[in-house]
């Protein structure tokens, strides 16, 4: 069947692609249409800022990068999937910000002999039995930010916590991360409905949660739901009496909402991430200056994972010079993570998954007003990810 | 139980019911009258939300943000109405639904183009903001106060509406005999367009309500209209006052489910199970609700007296 | 309800352009996809194979539909359970537990999709057909969530990240992994299920369910049960669709609830009115102009829905009977 794909790929690309064109292809998978379009928006930009730093060249060879809309549905993502890598004959399948996306689609691009690359979604099956060579990551694994987040709680002597996610998979992920860690008592859990039919309304689970008398609240509320619930947290009066620890909630796509709607009760909420905007690298300086220039906001996690997935691509091409026939020599060369990360140096772990530090950061508001959010502590260093023994790679 | 918190759920509920019935109403008696299944209900909630989020900024207080976005999206209904939707009375309830979910494709499409996908959160004012305790213990969020007060005077106000003016006569012959009303030398048209127009702003303050606690999102109206055709099957179509009390029933059980199956299945089964089969089993509830009542009751609890 | 006017029976004089129009539109699929691989243009038969998939669900959908006047707004259920039916047994083969339902037989996929489809069919129907008009239109679409939600909770089975299919079903001497094989598979079976409906709606059976659309209580008076028609046509439709589903499902080696989601009832019943309700090639003919214009629309923008929903509302109010209706308007002025 491998045969049969790349021989029909070939010959598409010798009629589709015009004769003599040096350059190198990257499919980019995001949800640009629904309320999650602004996340891949913040994506779609960070990886066009990346091809103008690199003067859009990688090596000799000039970047196209195609765009496909996954509609936030796993089956649109595999059928975009299925197009570059049929149609456009891309070299790298990168982006992915949903963990559903991106296991529909996983299958499409390995079995063609592509490269994959999640710019933001890291289930565990990726990472533990379905880690596989051509496969790279330039974010995370779903448990290590919560576990992260459970470390803090530890250490800020935090005794108890009510939890709150949705009733998916990654919300799953989250909350066994932080229960992985967390030594405390966890006073309640809620799994609210997720999907296209999200529940967006939490009076009943904060209700819950108040008359619990849990010290604080850990949730996972990715996209809208996020804004949604720090709304309802405030309003119902829990601010100030029992302290919100989040993971990918408070972000730098909801954070200009909520200073637009003045909602300050979010100011000095902790969350943990392996990025911040003001991480101090050269790599990140370069990239939050820029971004904030040419797009007027700050950018978000989201944004700085696509920003490296630009240079880790490019760090592969110009190893093999530009030979793009040659997979080992670039799989070789992206194992190294031998590129400026925004993240600071980090190394691949033999799934494939970075190591990495985490930190604790805080929301603040920066030199002009503007509402960001800031470093305060190192949790981790060098943190793997708990499925890299599952995977059989070395 | 915790009795306190057992009436601060029965609150919650309330208060989605109270939102349930402002968007079943209009669905109630476009169904009623013009005998139109009318999915976009759902966009011109989301309608109403975007237009007074963005009224909200522009004068900088909510309360003229909802007083002015409510006859913008009547003329949004209104012109719906005339555009397409009078071409659909003539049709089966099959074209009715295939054309109004075109329409939601297209509402959601416009709505990005003008509004972006990120949505806008919306501000309220300090008094609406905080908390107010009703009873000991029992301290419960202003605004959602608000919306459970202000819901049931509109529910009185549609009461009489429906049963004391003129043009409530007319919607309650219409709603029992449509060719009737057409034979006496009522002018349909104009009633069938005013009746749609009241919809829309039912329907939009609904959605202007819940932007303050969630937010003005694309296809967030899309969420909650099968939750509102739920309701309207369950009272029985074309019931006002079926509508009103489906409403509260269903928003009780949705809010009541989602607060005690865990425990409830906890005391059955494994805490593990539990929690696994619970957030799926409250997410279901309304729909096993309306399966039973329509097994029972095939024209749903309060169906109009003549059809 | 009724759907559409007359209901094809094509035993006219001179060769009827519908029945022309049908087996062109059947010739078509079986050559050009192929032909189009062939060419090196492999992504147009993995559109082609997906549009057949949805063909077939869509062909099932019009047999209630478009012959019964039962408006479904919930086969997107069938499509799920078929497509679980490959997903559930090739996990268990694969991981182990549940040596009950572990299996890559083909046989054994297909065997499990028609008859939970079938039974769900049963058991949903039996309550559904109570009741008419929107009421019946609603309560498929409550099943159909139920599905959904029920999905979603299971867990082992991905919940709402949805399952990976490891590989496709097996059968003795085709290997659905090809994608040619499974194209033809699919084709294949979308002419059984032509012919089956076909054979359906001529026959006697047929006759009850098209006069109980028609008028009800007459086919009651006259002393036919068309509860029990209608409740038999409606299994063999879910049955039908499920087995649509579990061919999608070695098409995309990959389920979620999604595939169950409302909006995706509200197409198939798009692809049949488009198409033509109450015809044979309508749902056919509905699924390739569906499929195609979402493919060419997205080419052009990611704001295709709003010219997509543009073209919806304009077909509902402007192009009655479909495409099909249309042949049979140009059949009846060429005939004068």
């Amino acid at each position: 069947m491998l045969k049969t794909l790349l021989a029909g790929a070939a010959l598409a690309a010798m009629l589709v692609a015009p004769a003599g064109a040096a350059e190198v292809k990257v499919g980019f998978v995001t949800t640009l249409t629904t309320p999650a379009g602004v996340i891949g928006k913040d994506m779609q930009d960070a990886v066009n800022l990346a091809v103008e730093h690199i003067g859009g060249k990688m090596g000799d060879l000039d970047v196209n990068v195609i765009f496909e809309d996954d509609g936030f549905k796993p089956e649109t993502g595999k059928q975009a999937t299925d197009k570059l890598v049929q149609q456009d004959d891309v070299t790298f399948v990168a982006g992915f910000i949903w963990s559903h996306v991106l296991l529909a689609s996983r299958k499409s691009a390995l079995d063609a002999g592509k490269f994959l690359i999640s710019s933001n979604a890291g289930p565990s099956p990726i990472a533990g039995k379905l880690c596989h060579e051509n496969f790279f990551s330039t974010s995370w694994q779903n448990d290590q930010t919560p576990m992260a987040m459970g470390e803090v709680l530890n250490q800020q002597g935090v005794n108890s916590i009510y939890i709150m996610a949705p009733n998916y998979a990654a919300g799953k992920n989250m909350v066994a991360g932080v229960e992985r860690t967390f030594k405390g008592e966890i006073k309640g859990k809620d799994f609210t409905k997720w999907g296209k039919d999200a529940q967006l309304d939490f009076s009943a689970e904060l209700a819950k949660a108040k008359a619990s008398g849990a010290e604080g609240i850990f949730v996972f509320y990715p996209g809208k739901a996020g804004g949604a619930f720090v709304k309802q947290y405030q309003q119902a009066g829990l601010q100030g009496k029992v302290p919100l620890y989040s993971v990918f909630t408070v972000d730098s796509i909801s954070l200009p909402k909520f200073q637009a709607a003045n909602m300050d009760g979010v100011l000095g909420s902790q969350m943990t991430q392996f990025w911040a905007p003001d991480l101090d690298n050269e790599q990140n300086k370069k990239f939050v200056l820029a971004f904030k220039e040419k797009y007027g906001r700050y950018p978000s996690f989201y944004a700085a994972q696509s920003y490296d997935t630009i240079y880790l691509i490019k760090s592969a091409v110009e190893a093999v010079g530009g030979d793009l026939t040659n997979m080992d020599g670039m799989r070789a060369a992206m194992k190294k993570a031998d590129f400026p990360s925004v993240r600071g140096k980090f190394t691949y772990g033999n799934n494939h998954m970075p190591v990495q530090n985490f930190y604790l950061r805080e929301v603040v508001k920066d030199a002009d007003g503007v509402w960001t959010t800031k470093v305060v502590s190192t949790v981790y260093e060098n943190h793997q990810d708990p499925y890299a023994g599952e995977c059989s790679m070395q | 139980m915790d009795l306190t918190l057992l009436v601060i759920q029965c609150l919650n509920g309330l208060q989605l019911g109270i939102l349930l019935f402002l968007l079943a109403s209009g669905l109630t008696l476009t169904f009623g009258i013009m005998d139109l299944v009318n999915l976009a209900h759902a966009s011109l909630y989301m309608v109403g939300a975007f237009i007074c989020a963005s009224l909200t900024f522009a004068t900088g207080s909510f309360v003229w943000g909802v007083v002015l976005a409510l006859p913008l999206t009547g003329l949004v209904g209104y012109a719906l109405e005339r555009g397409v939707i009078r071409h659909l009375y003539t049709r089966n309830h099959l074209d009715h639904v295939l054309a109004t979910f075109g329409l939601i494709l297209i509402f959601d499409t416009l709505a990005h183009l003008i509004w972006g996908a990120e949505g806008i959160a919306v501000p309220l004012p300090g008094f609406l903001d905080g908390q107010v305790e009703l009873a000991a213990g029992i301290v419960f969020p202003t605004f959602r106060l608000v919306i459970i007060v202000g819901g049931l005077l509109v529910a009185g106000g549609l009461y009489g509406l429906v049963n004391h003016t003129r043009l409530g006569m007319l919607i309650r012959a219409g709603a029992s005999n449509r060719t009737m009303v057409s034979a006496l030398g009522i002018d349909i048209q104009t009633l069938f367009a005013l009746v749609f127009a009241l919809g829309a702003v039912l329907a939009g303050l609904a959605g202007m309500l819940i932007a303050p606690i969630t937010e003005a999102s694309i296809g967030m109206g899309n969420e909650i209209i099968i939750t509102a055709f739920v309701v309207i099957i369950v009272g029985g179509i074309g019931s006002m006052r079926g509508a009103f009390l489906a409403a509260m029933l269903i928003g009780l059980i949705d809010t009541l489910g989602r607060s005690y199956i865990d425990d409830l299945f906890k005391a059955v089964m494994s805490a593990a199970a539990a929690e696994t089969a619970a957030p799926a089993v409250s997410a279901m509830l309304i729909y096993i609700l309306m399966a039973v009542v329509l097994t029972f009751r095939p024209q749903g609890l309060f169906p109009p007296k003549v059809r | 309800m009724a759907v559409s006017r007359s209901t094809g029976s094509s035993r006219q004089a001179g060769i009827p352009l519908t029945a022309l129009a049908t087996l062109g539109v059947l010739v078509a699929l079986a050559v050009i996809p192929p032909l189009l691989q062939a060419a090196g243009q492999e992504f147009y038969l993995t559109v082609a194979t997906r549009l057949v998939c949805l063909a077939i669900a869509a062909v099932s959908l019009n047999l209630i539909l478009g012959y019964g006047g039962m408006v479904s707004f919930g086969h997107a259920a069938y499509i799920g359970i078929g497509a679980y039916a490959v997903g559930i047994p090739v996990h268990h083969e694969t991981y182990g537990d549940w040596d009950l339902v572990a299996s890559y037989s083909g046989f054994f996929h297909i065997l499990l999709a028609v008859a939970v489809s079938a039974l769900f069919a049963l058991v949903t129907g039996a309550l559904s057909l109570r009741t008419k008009g929107v009421y019946f239109i609603m309560i498929t679409m409550a099943f159909s969530q139920m599905a959904f939600f029920l999905f979603v909770s299971m867990e082992t089975y991905g919940g709402d990240d949805g399952l990976v299919i490891d590989t496709p079903s097996e059968f003795p001497g085709v290997d659905l992994g090809d994608p040619l094989s499974l194209y033809f598979v699919c084709y294949g079976v979308l002419l059984a299920a032509v012919y089956l409906v076909h054979r359906l709606v001529n026959s006697r059976f047929g006759m009850v369910i098209r006069g109980a659309m028609g008028n009800d209580a007459r086919m009651k008076a006259v002393g036919f049960n068309t509860y029990v028609y209608r409740l038999t046509a409606y299994v063999i439709s879910g049955a039908m669709c499920g087995l649509a589903g579990a061919l999608l499902g070695n098409f995309t080696t990959f389920i979620s609830p999604e595939m169950i989601d409302w909006t995706r009832s509200g197409e198939l019943m798009f692809m049949v009115i488009l198409g033509g309700a109450g015809t044979l090639a309508g749902p056919v003919a509905g699924a390739i102009s569906f499929i195609v214009l979402e493919e060419v629309l997205k080419h052009f923008t990611i704001y295709w829905h709003l010219p997509f929903g543009v073209l919806l509302v304009l077909t509902v109010l402007f192009f009655r009977g479909g495409i099909m209706g249309m042949v049979r308007s140009l059949e009846e002025r060429w005939r004068g």
